[in-house]
């Protein structure tokens, strides 16, 4: 139990966090406005593989950024035209980009990389950590030190931004009047609609946040935390994203602690590869992998019935007559 | 008379027709923004999925794994449950399968061992969608997110336990090669033309359970009740179907083709257990199901369209390195958009079309 620590433990859950956060709340703007967002998953690969692709090529990481957004709201877009234009089905929208991404990525990365569906290290392209002032004067401070230097600091911008955007999303749903359409979008588009709320372009509004939101899950997950793309890299994080949803309620601060949840499940997993743990002994590393996933089932089992989904969700907006 | 509505045969032919067309148009463009022309990638393909007879009959042997995939797919769809882990259930059908290989192959005959073979792959299938099924019947929990935890977990647990089946000496991630009591007629064997490929009678099996379904779910009670609860499952309640028994006994069957599946690319192939055999197949059943609109003659159809584009793929694959196979994945993601989310995509520019030429004609 040796190589068990907490410390490293908690710096990996706030590092693993925001792919999930930044997907979960592009996931609320999107289901809150009565837009199913399966194809979070799709929008996280292909801004990854666009940041990353970008940053590479243009040696800075913020152009890296733009691309990925542009990326993300164009397939918002699309998924926004189905849902609201076409009347269409969403799930099968949300899993058509998924599909299509996870083909695209892979033949765009190989036609400009030739590394068999990879981006070449970003080296230092990727997004270096913010040093905050006065890390190395408090070093030696035991504990105040650790914390300053490697949990609040040390941390890429984005990382600020995905804790930053919690109250921000927060503010913006309960307490603006964008957040209060949104929801009444959600919950009975027709009683919005009789007060006047335009359902039609609240919900491309939604979706257009939601992009933006998502593309920054890619941006963070391939030019932070990796420093390259990979094939299929983003392994079921918009998934688990919905997931955090559904535990939290669609309610922004329960949601982010259902991220921070699965971080640490990630972190742990990464902790017990090649451990010999008391009773069970080593686990092999293809059953760890799984946890996340086993831990999804589990949570949506238990807590479906008690959550609630917005009333309105995946069902097209027809006007009354 | 100005029509209000499209006509059966528009809707049923003319509309997916155009949706697939668009996809492909799509395809085209991002081949020739790769550098290759789309035209000359097209009779590659052509050549190669359905002119060659060798090569017809490998589109006809993907089609056979993909007709179960879609079926799988389909039966789901008629009761409003959207199956994405067929993909899942399909490699742990393998497993069953494997294991009565594993089990029998030294002691059984042809005759009994390949029916073995399918009941284990059909129940281990169906074990594997079980749970999506209970936990969304019982418990809300949406069948679409459940399912695709399955698929990985299934990647992870089949990557675990292929790893513990690999025989002494080997290094190659797959189990032991069956006895050659597990090997499927060949139809090449009745038509030499066919040359040496694996097309081998799962294909007619496929095409028995093509009619089995279409029987099953237009022409029986169980059926009538499936598309009831699909169509609208409060008033199926009052009119007294077990919304939560059919759905899961739907994930039940949906999850046995699925693994049915495997038998073709285990048994008509390779004769092993091998690490990610379905390579996508349960996916491309998603694609199918909503191409084929869950009608049997237009999953027959879509199954052998998507066979064409496997074995064409790879052929252009060779030719045209720019043009990997999972470009084919992207097709098929657009083949779901198109035929599945934006299938009236049309309707109204072809409705005024009809209006338009009707008006003419009286």
């Amino acid at each position: 139990m040796e190589d068990f620590h907490i410390a490293s433990i908690i710096v990996s859950t706030i590092r693993n966090a925001p792919v999930l956060m930044f997907a979960a709340m592009a996931g609320l703007f999107a289901e809150r406005s009565g837009v199913v967002d399966i194809g979070l998953e799709g929008k996280i690969l292909a801004s990854a593989f666009v940041s990353a692709a970008v940053a590479y090529s243009t040696q800075n990481p913020w152009y890296g950024i733009a691309a990925g957004i542009a990326v993300s709201v164009a397939l918002a877009m699309v998924q926004a035209f189905v849902a609201i234009n076409q009347k269409g089905n969403q799930l099968v929208c949300g899993i058509a980009i998924n599909i299509a991404m996870s083909g695209l990525t892979f033949v765009l990365a190989q036609f400009f990389f030739q590394q068999g569906g990879r981006t070449p290290d970003l080296g230092g392209a990727r997004m270096a950590d913010v040093v905050l002032p006065g890390t190395a004067a408090m070093e030696n401070i035991p504990f105040i030190g650790w914390l300053y230097g490697h949990v609040i600091g040390n941390q890429s911008v984005l990382v600020y931004l995905a804790f930053l955007l919690v109250p921000i999303v927060h503010w913006t749903l309960y307490h603006s009047r964008f957040g209060l359409r949104l929801r009444a979008c959600g919950e009975n588009p027709h009683a919005a609609d009789a007060a006047g709320v335009s359902v039609e372009r609240t919900r491309y509004l939604a979706m257009l946040v939601a992009g933006v939101l998502c593309s920054f899950s890619g941006a963070y997950l391939a030019i932070v935390q990796s420093g390259f793309f990979l094939r299929d890299m983003s392994a079921g994080a918009g998934y688990l994203a919905l997931t955090a949803l559904v535990f939290g309620n669609w309610r922004p601060l329960y949601t982010v602690l259902g991220c921070l949840m699965f971080g640490m499940f990630g972190a742990i997993q990464i902790q017990l590869e090649g451990v010999d743990l008391p009773v069970v002994g080593r686990i092999p590393g293809s059953l760890i992998q799984m946890i996340p996933y086993v831990v999804t089932v589990v949570v949506l089992a238990g807590l479906m019935a008690k959550s609630v989904a917005p009333k309105a969700i995946g069902k097209p907006f027809v006007k009354s007559r | 008379m100005k029509k209000t509505e499209l006509p059966r045969w528009a809707t049923g032919f003319v509309l997916p027709i155009l949706n697939l067309l668009s996809a492909l148009v799509i395809a085209g463009f991002v081949i020739h923004l790769l550098g290759e022309s789309p035209l000359e990638s097209l009779e590659i393909l052509v050549d190669s999925a359905i002119v060659n007879p060798e090569g017809l009959a490998y589109t006809m042997f993907y089609a056979s794994t993909f007709i179960f995939t879609g079926l799988a797919v389909s039966i789901a769809m008629q009761a409003g449950l959207f199956n994405i882990g067929a993909e899942g259930q399909m490699y742990v059908g393998g497993l069953g399968l494997t294991l009565a290989m594993l089990a029998f192959d030294a002691s059984l005959s042809p005759w009994l061992l390949i029916p073995a073979g399918m009941i284990g792959a059909a129940l281990f299938g169906a074990a594997w969608a079980f749970l999506p099924g209970y936990l969304q019947a019982k418990r809300g929990s949406h069948v679409v997110v459940t399912t695709i935890m399955f698929n990985f977990i299934a990647a992870s647990l089949m990557n675990y336990l292929i790893l513990k089946m690999i025989p002494v000496g080997e290094q190659n991630p797959a189990s032991r090669v069956f006895s050659s009591a597990a090997e499927l007629p060949l139809l090449t064997s009745w038509f030499p033309v066919l040359g040496d490929t694996p097309l081998n009678i799962c294909f007619l099996l496929a095409i028995v359970a093509l009619v089995i379904y279409g029987l099953a779910v237009w022409r029986s009670s169980w059926g009538y009740k499936l598309r009831a609860t699909g169509l609208n499952a409060h008033a199926a309640h009052y009119a007294g179907v077990k919304i939560s028994r059919t759905i899961i006994v739907t994930m039940l069957v949906s999850g046995a083709l699925a693994g049915l599946a495997s038998v073709n690319s285990i048994l008509g192939s390779t004769h092993y257990l091998s690490l990610n055999f379905p390579a996508g197949a349960g996916f491309i059943g998603i694609a199918i199901a909503l191409m084929g609109r869950q009608n049997p003659v237009g999953i027959f159809l879509s199954s052998v369209l998507f066979g064409a584009l496997i074995q064409g793929g790879f052929d252009l694959s060779l030719e045209k390195p720019n043009i990997p196979q999972e470009t084919f994945i992207f097709i098929q993601g657009l083949i779901i958009l198109f035929c599945g989310a934006m299938e009236h995509f049309y309707a109204p520019a072809l409705l005024k079309l009809i209006n338009l030429t009707g008006k003419k004609a009286a």
